[in-house]
């Protein structure tokens, strides 16, 4: 702040505390009556008069005790302008040094299971380790995938061993790194409604579910020509797209006919942020490993 | 010069309009805060639509109780006040109609927008930018009329009351006019002209403001003048009365940083907040002191009159929340309270224990006088209304302090390995019990309201038609 504002500041903070102070020590010093008094001032209004009985003694003091506090804090921290304060505290000094602190004591803590697989931590002797990624998971994830990592509508569970790019460790990890894109196109204007319909019946038929065969002979003709290039001839899906499979029942979106015609006329787009920014790799480390173990125990 | 009704001097008229709304308001506020008191319990009760949901009504709730409840209140009150202690009819009986259908518009438009999810998104500034507008006209109007009728007054000086109404006034004016500067795109949508920061401290500035100017020294205002007539004895100290005047208005103005304490606001500025936040402690309790002491020499009356009971114990309300918002305002504690219900149980504990239970005194002290009865229709249901108001307040607060300690302390609690040892949702599942309780508190509260509309009906229906003794002005 230019000096003028920093002027401006400190003139009008300490002159509204001097102030009040100012006016304390005048009314108390002008009192007529030092002690409780049935006097009064003289107006009356609508029937009320005042009393002229002084200043409460232990309400002065509070007053001044905190005023004070208020000159003592304001020389030891910074308040006036661009006075920095006597102790040269800033709250981005105070948070570097809470944040070097945490570094030094939990850093050790991380390094020894960052040494170790995500394989070698399910087992029993490093069960703590599984831990901090539970609750790590827990104040990181669960907002999208549940506490108990069972996912919500949009949002993949993740113990059902399911995957939508793939369950082993390392892309585990590349998943929470890197964050990923699952995008369906819509297919509404290329297959028209009643298209949309057949290929629905054919996409659940896949999973068993009892449909109109005629629709789903219909669906199955569009599929091999429109959707295999994605979700393969098999119907199985492709992890290396995000490409789910469709033989599993398993919904991301939901399975009922409504929400699988909604899929395919109108397409998805599913999100999962990179994280590489917001966590340290030790710490993605360990939430892989406790990823990894609920699907793995 | 018989009874107030027949009385030619005063406008009533304004005045009975808005005690009315301030029961109407109270209980529709209240009732919208308990249910979103029970939204948080059961969270069904949203029905799935978007216009009962959380986000939505819960401004609502605030808007109604401050502005609805909280202002009918003030312009019913300060508009009784400054006829009867200036001893001369309002400045002009057209503003003050104007006021009066001005202000209810303004909270029939905040019913029709904000559910439907028209807002600026600023606290206690949700409605949009020509509902603002309006609500300027009316404040400027409020302000001639109020100032007018204080410059035209037959007495010598003018009483503390009106000074606290005034202050209030021209205040809340400039608040209002200041944090609503916005860009409008449409009919319905705005952009605040400040960025960022600075945009937060404004509305901040405001937020604070907004409780100490409207919330307080318009309800001083109301205090110096209900108390001592209830009471049937003199202020307890004139002295005392002006330092804290102006020691009060001078500080709080400044404390509104306190809300953005360890945020991307400047280190100096929330010192700067936090230290008049402190000083702010002595002048708040000067204005309890002022109408507590007051009563000394008539302490009995409390055992018979739950009208000067309401007034009391809202005294004792506002001091001890202005007891703990200076403690609050202090960076270590605010670490843990930020952001917790500890916030939410402070705010009420001034709300319904100072704010409305003083309105609530000041509106059992007048609803008679300005119909020209005796009394009012039943004094055991007054008695019964004190009751579930400081049991309701009581509870609800309660449920806030132990929520909020609770959450400030699951929400740092870390781990050996440095990882947070609760989960949002835990500490969330943690205060369910805490949430049936304050829920339980409003519905306490609101059933005495429900009292209070009834019996202010039979007042006025019925009532003893007894000429009031008190209702001629007394001169000098």
């Amino acid at each position: 702040m230019s000096a003028f504002w920093s002027a401006w500041v400190t003139v009008i903070t300490l002159a509204v505390i001097f102030g009040c102070t100012w006016l304390l020590f005048q009314t108390r010093k002008s009192e007529t009556h030092k002690e409780s008094t049935d006097v009064t001032v003289g107006h009356v209004y609508d029937g009320i008069e005042e009393y002229d009985n002084p200043l409460p003694r232990w309400w002065f003091q509070l007053f001044v005790a905190t005023v004070i506090f208020g000159l003592v804090y304001l020389a030891l921290y910074p308040g006036l302008g661009n006075f920095k304060g006597l102790l040269g505290w800033t709250s981005t000094g105070q948070w570097e040094e809470e944040m070097q602190h945490a570094e030094e004591v939990y850093k050790p803590v991380f390094a020894k299971y960052a040494a170790l697989s995500i394989e070698d931590l399910q087992t029993e002797e490093n069960k703590s380790g599984l831990q901090m990624g539970q609750r790590m998971f827990a104040n990181n994830c669960s907002v999208c995938h549940g506490s108990a990592g069972t996912g919500a509508y949009g949002f993949p569970n993740l113990t059902d061993n399911d995957w939508l790019y793939g369950g082993e460790p390392a892309t585990i990890k590349q998943t929470i790194i890197n964050g990923r894109n699952g995008g369906m196109p819509p297919w509404g204007s290329v297959l028209g409604e009643e298209g949309v319909r057949d290929m629905a019946s054919y996409v659940l038929s896949l999973s068993g579910r009892e449909v109109d065969p005629d629709a789903a002979q219909r669906g199955e003709t569009q599929f091999q020509a429109l959707c295999t290039a994605c979700h393969g001839q098999d119907a199985k899906g492709t992890q290396a797209l995000g490409a789910p499979n469709l033989t599993d029942d398993v919904w991301l979106y939901g399975g009922s006919f409504e929400a699988v015609t909604h899929s395919i006329r109108s397409g998805r787009a599913g999100m999962m942020p990179a994280h590489k920014d917001l966590l340290s790799d030790d710490k993605i480390h360990l939430i892989a490993a406790y990823v990894f173990s609920l699907s793995n125990d | 010069m018989s009874t107030a009704t027949e009385h030619p001097t005063y406008n009533y008229r304004v005045v009975r309009q808005f005690a009315i709304m301030t029961v109407v308001w109270g209980i529709v506020g209240m009732a919208v805060g308990v249910l979103i008191a029970a939204q948080l319990v059961w969270p069904a009760l949203n029905f799935d639509t978007p216009w009962l949901s959380f986000g939505r009504i819960r401004p609502l709730h605030t808007n109604t109780v401050i502005f609805a409840f909280g202002g009918s209140a003030l312009f019913a009150t300060s508009y009784y006040i400054v006829q009867r202690t200036s001893q001369v009819r309002l400045f002009s009986d057209g503003l003050a109609k104007f006021t009066f259908w001005g202000w209810q518009a303004v909270i029939v438009a905040a019913f029709i927008t904000l559910p439907m999810g028209i807002t600026s998104t600023k606290e206690y500034a949700e409605l949009e930018w020509p509902i603002d507008i309006l609500m300027g006209m009316v404040w400027i109007s409020y302000a001639i009329v109020f100032l007018g009728t204080v410059k035209n007054r037959k007495t010598s000086h003018i009483y503390v009351g009106n000074w606290f109404f005034m202050a209030f006034i021209i205040t809340v004016a400039v608040l209002h006019i200041v944090n609503s500067l916005v860009i409008p795109v449409s009919l319905f949508k705005s952009y605040s002209v400040y960025p960022g920061a600075v945009d937060a401290m404004v509305q901040w500035w405001y937020g604070h403001n907004a409780v100490g100017f409207f919330l307080t020294a318009g309800f001083l205002g109301m205090m110096y003048y209900f108390v001592p007539k209830q009471a049937e004895r003199p202020i307890y100290s004139y002295r005392l009365s002006i330092v804290h005047f102006w020691a009060l208005i001078a500080t709080y103005i400044w404390a509104g940083g306190h809300h953005l304490h360890y945020s991307a606001l400047p280190d100096w500025t929330q010192s700067v907040a936090m230290v008049m936040s402190l000083i702010l402690l002595a002048p708040s309790w000067g204005g309890m002191i002022n109408g507590m002491m007051t009563l000394s020499g008539a302490w009995h009356k409390l055992r018979t009159d739950p009208v000067l009971r309401f007034l009391v114990v809202s005294l004792s309300f506002y001091g001890m929340s202005t007891f703990e918002g200076p403690m609050m305002a202090i960076k270590t504690v605010n670490a843990l309270s930020h952001n917790t219900d500890w916030t939410i149980g402070h705010v009420h504990a001034g709300a319904l224990g100072w704010v409305a239970m003083i309105s609530i005194g000041s509106t059992y002290h007048m609803i008679p006088r300005l119909w020209g009865k005796a009394q009012m229709y039943s004094v055991r249901l007054i008695n019964a209304h004190f009751w579930l108001a400081t049991i309701g307040t009581v509870l609800y607060i309660c449920a806030m302090w132990v929520n909020g300690i609770l959450q400030g302390l699951m929400w740092r609690a870390v781990n050996e390995d440095g990882t947070l040892t609760y989960s949002f949702v835990e500490a969330l599942a943690a205060s369910h019990p805490g949430y049936f309780v304050r829920w339980l508190g409003g519905a306490f509260f609101l059933t005495g309201m429900l009292l209070m509309a009834y019996n202010t009906w039979q007042t006025v229906r019925k009532g003893s038609r007894a000429p009031l003794v008190d209702s001629a002005p007394q001169t000098a």
